[in-house]
């Protein structure tokens, strides 16, 4: 299990940052992805693995028209 | 030519500082024109832009006034900062009234040229106030310093036929049009509650006036009533340093530094440049966000059809002059070229369409079960052209088409207009009646607070089912997102001084998918920030969008990302730059404090602006229905075993529902009780003479008006 956003979520073994935001559905572009806290450049969602128990925040920048 | 009943000269002031320090008054009832002095006080505790609007408007109107009463005046001010030319979205003008809608102020922004070159041609802020006895147009001839109100009856009625022979009436040559700018409305506003203002600016490439929309509250329809067909500015000379900014050298590098990333990251981020607002409507539908058949749902498989791609692809021009005031790199005003009318009185005739917003796309397009790109366009084009708020007209219109969805009312009643849910010709003919004041149109434009009476009162509808799925507060119809899922965006809307507008706060993502603002006190102070922050927009002359529709690549370094803190720093030092004075962040929000509270005790003084007058209409915060609640079954039935620790196998639909609704309401009575605490207002949403005092607005006539209430 990983935290996402502060709420838990099923972790499961060869997952990706970029595998994680597509199973969420998380499409918008203009987003910051953390890892226990450190930045993951978009270049690197693809080579970023995620391990079980980690704490994954997903910013999306958007407050509105 | 209409005879001229009114020639005035005058000085155009110099300016200083960003202020001309005057203002312009109108009263049309004996053609009076007289000049005010813009006060230090005025700037001290109003800034300007809409705090201007409101300080005139509480003076010039009483609690009885309302919005047909000769004394309520439209006002508008461009703000201290409006103008410059070396930053993106520097021409916002803001407009205030007594609503139609809600009988409180409103209060509207708009780009387009006119604001500037108002402000240019002397006047910090113009106050039209009476009703004239036939209709009249009012030019401003900024270069001369001459006022001339003439006779207006010959001219046309609808707007892209009456900015253009405005337009080329006032200019010299066609190089002169873009010295031009034209407000006006047209013939839907005449006959509905929710008529608006259209700004113009020329568009010398393609030679056409595009608009911007001051839309929302009605001021189209207080512009007909007082018989004002058009007022049109002029002003030649345009150029960086006529707000007289006190340092121009800050000016111009925060503005190089702004438009660097603006050519460097936008593609990247948001393509605004490319698609303007509309660039959201795909992901609001993946979001559960975009507002569905009456908000009924958060999204639909069809959206695909009415994708920003379909528009960029098939309709909109590319790579022309798309911004609403000089400077703006952001350029989001995208349009439709050449786009051939299907229906109405310009049936056969290729239009420039602006457009399509976000708003448009989702409240004509997902919101009406619209998904074809061609109708949504020329749904914008009539609103547009006839004066109508298009958001408030797409709410309305899918109030309507649930209320004959489920029997409320019926096709019959209706005169005969299908009005069911995808039915984009009967949208059209809806506003074309709208448009003749014939037919169930001229109903319809009552508004959706109006026609719940309506219904029930004529066709026996249901109240409570209406109640519950009327989206307005207030009397203002909701804006365009869906918000179930967020208790931060349901208060973010229904307390909202104006009514439901999300320009004051728009905290979906924050709330509900990055959970960042977990409890209600988190919540609460998210519903201060965010609401005094973006009303400091309005108070000096500025756009929204280029604060966080892109955002310098090391934001997310920063403590308060969803803040963008350099960008805030460039408003600081803007606003700096141009007034010569000194304020910092804290400061700024204090700015837009002063003015938030105000325009509160103003509703409080028009009768409303208390805790009963923040309710929202349950489908803004949960499943109204049977279907609502089985389109999300397992989200919903996992949080009455999370939230309430109730067992959903052992409750039948009707009772999950009834355990759900008693849930959430409670939830938005603790957030108002946290909101309220935060902003400084009584149980009963009354701001505190001591929180007036402290941002040094314990002004004598506020704090007579909220005495009696605390």
């Amino acid at each position: 299990m990983i935290k996402v956003n502060t709420e838990d979520y099923p972790w499961h073994a060869g997952m990706t940052v970029r595998a994680l935001l597509d199973e969420k559905l998380f499409t918008f572009r203009h987003i910051i992805v953390r890892v226990n806290g450190e930045f993951v450049p978009e270049e690197d969602y693809v080579s970023t693995m995620i391990q079980d128990g980690d704490d994954v925040m997903v910013l999306h920048l958007m407050a509105g028209g | 030519m209409g005879t001229i009943i009114k020639d005035y000269s005058y000085t155009p002031a110099k300016i200083k500082h960003g202020y001309s320090g005057k203002s312009l008054y109108i009263n049309l009832s004996d053609l009076r024109i007289e000049q005010k002095e813009i006060t230090e006080f005025m700037k001290e505790k109003f800034t300007g832009g809409k705090g201007f609007d409101l300080w005139y408007l509480w003076h010039a109107v009483t609690p009885e006034t309302r919005w047909d009463s000769p004394e309520n005046e439209i006002v508008m001010s461009v703000g201290p900062l409006g103008g410059i030319t070396q930053y993106a979205g520097t021409g916002k003008t803001l407009l205030c009234s007594i609503s139609p809608l809600t009988d409180i102020p409103i209060d509207s922004n708009v780009g387009g040229y006119f604001g500037p070159l108002l402000k240019f041609s002397g006047w910090d802020a113009f106050e039209l106030q009476g009703k004239s006895d036939r209709e009249i147009l009012i030019f401003i001839d900024g270069n001369n310093g001459r006022i001339q109100i003439e006779e207006a009856g010959e001219y046309p009625e609808d707007s892209h036929l009456l900015a253009e022979a405005l337009t080329k009436k006032f200019a010299e040559d066609e190089d002169d049009m873009v010295n031009v700018s034209v407000v006006c409305s047209g013939s839907g506003a005449k006959h509905s509650y929710m008529g608006m203002l259209n700004f113009s600016f020329y568009d010398p490439r393609r030679k056409v006036c595009r608009f911007k929309q001051a839309a929302r509250g009605g001021l189209g329809t207080i512009m007909h009533d007082k018989k004002v067909k058009a007022l049109v500015v002029k002003y030649r000379g345009v150029k960086p340093n006529l707000n007289d900014p006190a340092d121009i050298a800050t000016i111009n590098k925060v503005g190089v530094k702004y438009h660097k990333e603006m050519h460097d990251l936008d593609q990247k981020q948001n393509k605004m440049r490319q698609i303007g607002t509309a660039n959201t409507v795909m992901i609001m539908s993946q979001y559960d966000l975009l507002p569905t058949r009456n908000f009924q749902t958060g999204g639909d498989p069809e959206t695909v059809k009415i994708s920003p791609q379909v528009f960029i692809n098939e309709w909109l021009t590319q790579g022309l002059h798309d911004g609403c005031w000089y400077g703006c790199t952001m350029a989001c005003a995208k349009c439709a070229d050449h786009f051939l009318i299907t229906t109405g009185p310009y049936a056969g005739q290729r239009v420039t369409v602006d457009g399509p917003e976000y708003e448009c796309a989702a409240g004509l397009g997902a919101n009406l079960g619209v998904f074809d790109p061609q109708a949504i366009l020329e749904e914008n084009f009539y609103c547009d052209t006839y004066g109508i708020d298009l958001i408030s007209f797409a709410t309305c219109t899918a109030f309507i088409m649930e209320c004959h969805q489920r029997g409320q009312i019926t096709k019959e009643q209706m005169g005969g207009l299908d009005l069911r849910f995808g039915n984009s010709h009967a949208v059209l003919e809806l506003l074309h009646q709208m448009s003749r004041g014939e037919g169930f149109g001229r109903i319809a434009g009552l508004g959706v607070r109006n026609l719940k009476r309506v219904f029930v009162e004529k066709f026996g509808a249901d109240p409570k089912l209406l109640q519950d799925i009327g989206m307005e507060v207030k009397g203002l119809e909701y804006a365009e997102y869906a918000h179930k899922e967020s208790l931060a965006q349901q208060g973010g809307f229904a307390m909202a001084t104006k009514g439901p507008q999300h320009d004051e706060a728009w905290l979906i993502f924050m709330d509900m998918v990055n959970k960042q603002i977990p409890t209600f006190e988190d919540k609460a102070n998210a519903l201060y920030y965010f609401p005094m922050f973006r009303t400091w927009f309005g108070l000096v002359g500025l756009c929204k969008l280029p604060w966080n529709d892109i955002v310098p690549t090391d934001n997310h370094k920063t403590d308060s990302p969803a803040k963008v803190p350099e960008h805030v720093q460039n408003y600081v030092d803007l606003f700096n730059a141009v007034t010569g004075k000194n304020i910092d962040k804290e400061e700024l929000i204090v700015q837009s404090e002063r003015v938030y509270q105000f325009q509160r005790v103003f509703s409080v003084r028009m009768g409303k602006g208390e805790r009963k007058d923040d309710y929202a209409p349950y489908r803004s915060m949960g499943p109204v229905t049977r279907e609502e609640y089985l389109s999300r079954q397992e989200l919903y039935d996992k949080q009455l075993r999370e939230f309430q620790k109730l067992d959903p196998e052992t409750m039948d639909l009707d009772e999950k529902i009834a355990a759900t609704r008693r849930y959430r309401e409670d939830q938005y009575e603790q957030l108002l009780d946290a909101v309220y605490r935060r902003r400084g207002w009584t149980e009963n949403g009354i701001p505190t003479p001591e929180r007036l005092k402290a941002i040094g607005m314990d002004l004598p006539e506020l704090l007579e008006v909220i005495e009696p209430k605390l």
